[in-house]
């Protein structure tokens, strides 16, 4: 088992490995997010009090989910770089921030197209709404930080510091609906006792959600490949792939 | 110890540091982070007394009373009390008898009079056809409605 993960942890090894996986989580992710969102906006029953404008929860709630567990990852990621000096780690925090940040930004956006008719404003400035764009900023600040470094390595630390300090906001959105009081609702199903959404509402919300990570799977794996490739350029194993690939 | 526990260590006294020093902070400044006031606070002297200021509650079945034009009264109640507000405005789609609202404006004489009114709807989702068949009311429950703060016993005790 940990040599399975040391070898992996290998960047040829590694690459060869999401090269394999990346197509067959690529197919999973168009399965399973046009299924959920077809039949979220298709099929699934109104909602008795929003009506048809509550179908938005198909992309914000996987986008608003992704957000965070992205920056958990990324977190992750980087305590692994810091203290084992994992290159591959290094590898993730570069390729999972950008991810990161566009699932925000979405979230953020069909948020607030959903929050004019349902809530009659577009933005308000309460904790949910402005943890969540601190989670934005955190990701912008991760990516301007690693295009700031010329040395990979100095930028990886630099980074990996950033992505720490900024995990604490992660606890801070998720739970800001439960603990002040806000404009947002609270959670309906990632929570402690049963989701408050009808079955046939929930199911195609479900496969939006398992669709959403495999695609941010897939991105980050794509992106990781090409991280790798640039930083190990001179490496015998990527000259030797980019002339099997000549070939 | 090797170079790696002492980095393992570093991090791990980052995280917690990290962690307390949010904590600490974010329980001095809880009550500037609510985003509304609640009735209780208005009625128990917690909100401010003529600043501009946000109420949030549930609109209590049966007070809805329109006046001319855009005129509009009702009452808001959080799980305890309950205060009148007057609103001269268009009101957001949701806004009905039992939905959960914000109001923005300020205490006139006992009455909130509103600038804006903005509808928190809840996190519950179901068909029409099932809310109608549940015969219960789908008003909306309280809970999200927390007072900013417990009412100050010490202050209480003084008087």
């Amino acid at each position: 088992m940990w040599t399975w993960f040391h070898r992996l942890a290998s960047p040829p090894s590694f690459y060869t490995f999401a090269e394999r996986l990346a197509p067959w989580l690529l197919a999973f992710a168009l399965i399973a997010t046009g299924y959920g969102l077809i039949a979220g906006l298709w099929f699934a029953p109104r909602d008795y009090q929003q009506g048809d404008a509550f179908r938005i929860i198909y992309v914000h709630v996987p986008a608003a989910a992704l957000s965070l567990s992205l920056y958990t990852g990324m977190a992750i990621a980087a305590v692994i770089a810091l203290v084992w000096r994992i290159k591959l780690a290094e590898v993730a925090i570069t390729a999972l921030a950008p991810v990161g940040a566009s699932f925000t930004a979405l979230a953020l956006v069909t948020g607030m197209l959903w929050g004019k008719p349902m809530w009659g404003a577009y933005w308000v400035w309460d904790a949910r709404l402005t943890s969540e764009l601190v989670l934005l900023f955190l990701y912008l600040g991760v990516i301007g930080l690693d295009a700031a470094f010329a040395d990979r390595r100095a930028a990886a630390r630099a980074c990996a510091l950033l992505a720490i300090v900024g995990a604490v906001n992660v606890p801070i959105v998720k739970y800001s609906v439960e603990w002040w009081n806000s404009l947002h609702q609270t959670s309906t199903i990632l929570k402690f006792g049963k989701p408050t959404i009808t079955t046939d509402m929930a199911l195609p919300l479900y496969g939006a959600l398992l669709g959403a990570y495999a695609l941010a799977g897939v991105s980050a794996l794509r992106r990781m490949q090409n991280v790798l490739l640039l930083r190990e350029r001179r490496a015998t194993w990527v000259r030797e792939l980019l002339a099997e690939r000549a070939a | 110890m090797t170079r790696r526990q002492t980095r393992m260590i570093a991090v791990g006294g980052l995280i917690l540091g990290l962690g307390l020093a949010a904590w600490l902070g974010f329980t001095a400044f809880s009550k500037n982070l609510m985003y509304f006031y609640t009735p209780s606070d208005v009625i128990d002297g917690r909100a401010p007394a003529h600043a501009r200021m946000r109420l949030g509650g549930l609109v209590e079945k049966g007070s809805v009373a329109r006046g001319d034009g855009l005129l509009v009264n009702f009452t808001l109640a959080d799980c305890a009390k309950k205060v009148s507000v007057r609103y001269e405005g268009i009101l957001p789609d949701l806004f009905r008898e039992g939905q959960g609202i914000v109001a923005t404006g300020h205490v006139d004489d006992g009455t909130f009079v509103a600038e804006e009114v903005l509808a928190k709807h809840d996190e519950n989702y179901m068909p029409p056809e099932l809310a109608d068949s549940l015969k219960t009311d789908t008003g909306h429950s309280c809970m999200p409605f927390k007072p900013v703060a417990e009412p100050a016993k010490t202050a209480a005790a003084a008087s």
